[in-house]
């Protein structure tokens, strides 16, 4: 019998470890798992390689996770933001590798990797710095640059309602990197305000479909980043 | 030669709205943090334009009314916005698949840098202690129809911003096709920075002395 419901956060991170790769889903604070982060934070794992648009903001959710010391390198689009002072301290003392990737480059690794495609050839970045010591080919007369596919070993993401199968429906923009993640994961691990019995989602509606979820878990009330931040919580 | 007359040119938002007047009706856009954003206030009557953010919305609105907002429904900016209906959400590789696809029509983007032969440098000063942050720049100006660049002319220190080379990192080789600037509007062309319109009171030789390369005037209307 399938049923991937997990009785809580603590459970669902239990087995991320030293060193892993881990993607993180959200832009800014829509789609950010911050339970499942400070979940992972209370869990200890270190050493992690963190895979997110942003880098966080205030001292909650990833940036909590970046003060904490846990992250050694950050893959990202967008390391600043309104409030996002963890990330730039450590990242000028040298305490933080980042690897900075164009928005759209990152969401097609991302795919890439979940899809079985090793790597692919973009026109995005061509003649700039963030090109530089990549493969380049001519197609049709215009060049490309070689970017490889992306995977990881965890993936934690935030969706509205899933069902027991690991189906999914996403809120309004918080849905951006969690699909490809949910694909990209070697185990997908969502956070969910619903979870519902098979059946109960529409097929037609279906945003990720179950195959590509290992664990959910229920978050009926999820907290917004920025309302943490604005109240000045920090974590732990 | 930079304190004189502070008040000619544009204001920002008339920068906006000249820019406005230049994109078609039923265009898809993507508009940039800043001047850009001000444009969906100067719709000219009668056309229609559909937003695009690339954080997974085609069919963005307006901000929400205070205390309406959605910590869920932002723009690229991570503002809060609103969805018009006929919107759609969507993920992030359909989101670039649109722009990298070539499935929209203009992009409006600010701008450190434009070089004559149009390149563009709006994402990194390069400089020893800046986070380099790109976001979604490098994806828009190599997929979108037209890259537009809104910007003042000169930097707040005075120094021109349309140059014959950029000095900062590159976000796009070659890729601006027009600037609107507070005292011009410039077409990039084969020959380099092509004068189209002057903003009100503003003489050629005003804007070529701000200028960084040369400034090819408004061809004179042929005599028949």
């Amino acid at each position: 019998m399938i049923n991937k419901e997990v009785p809580s956060v603590a459970a669902a991170v239990a087995d991320i470890f030293d060193g892993a790769t881990v993607m993180i889903g959200g832009f800014g604070e829509a789609g950010s798992p911050i339970e499942l982060i400070h979940a992972l934070i209370d869990q200890g794992a270190t050493g992690l390689t963190v895979v997110n648009n942003n880098t966080g903001s205030g001292e909650v959710g990833l940036a909590a996770l970046i003060k904490a010391g846990r992250v050694a390198k950050m893959i990202c689009s967008y390391p600043r933001s309104l409030n996002s002072t963890v990330f730039p301290e450590l990242y000028r003392s040298g305490a933080i590798e980042l690897e900075l990737v164009p928005q759209g480059t990152l969401a097609e690794r991302i795919r890439a990797g979940g899809a079985g495609i090793p790597a692919f050839y973009t026109a995005t970045a061509v003649g700039t710095l963030l090109a530089e010591g990549k493969e380049s080919r001519v197609f049709d007369g215009q060049e490309y640059v070689m970017e490889r596919g992306l995977k990881a070993d965890f993936s934690l993401i935030k969706c509205l309602k899933a069902d027991t199968y690991g189906n999914l429906i996403f809120n309004k923009t918080a849905r951006n990197f969690a699909p490809p993640m949910a694909m990209a994961g070697a185990v997908t691990i969502v956070q969910t305000a619903s979870v519902v019995a098979p059946g109960q989602i529409d097929p037609e509606v279906v945003v990720t479909p179950g195959i590509f979820v290992n664990r959910v878990v229920q978050v009926q009330n999820p907290a917004h980043e920025s309302v943490l931040v604005a109240a000045g919580v920090t974590y732990p | 030669m930079k304190s004189e007359t502070p008040t000619l040119g544009l204001t920002r938002d008339e920068m906006a709205q000249r820019v406005a007047i230049d994109i078609p009706d039923g265009s898809y856009v993507n508009l940039g943090i800043g001047i850009p954003e001000l444009i969906t206030r100067f719709v000219p009557e009668g056309r229609e334009f559909i937003y695009h953010t690339e954080n997974g919305l085609l069919g963005m609105g307006p901000s929400p009314a205070e205390g309406e907002g959605e910590p869920e429904l932002i723009n690229a900016g991570k503002r809060q916005v609103t969805a018009i209906p006929g919107a759609s959400y969507f993920q992030h590789p359909d989101s670039f698949a649109m722009i990298r696809g070539g499935h929209l029509d203009i992009c409006v983007l600010g701008a450190l840098q434009v070089a004559q032969n149009g390149d563009l440098a709006n994402w990194s000063t390069g400089g020893p202690d800046a986070i380099p942050a790109v976001g979604g720049a490098m994806d828009l100006v190599a997929g979108v129809k037209s890259v537009f660049v809104v910007t003042q002319h000169c930097t707040k220190h005075g120094d021109p911003k349309l140059i014959d080379a950029c000095t900062y990192p590159l976000t796009g080789p070659g890729v601006v096709n027009r600037i609107y600037t507070d005292l011009a509007v410039i077409e990039i062309t084969e020959e380099g920075f092509q004068l189209v319109e002057l903003s009100p009171g503003v003489s050629f030789e005003y804007v070529a002395q701000r200028t960084g390369a040369p400034l090819i005037p408004i061809p004179a209307p042929s005599a028949n």
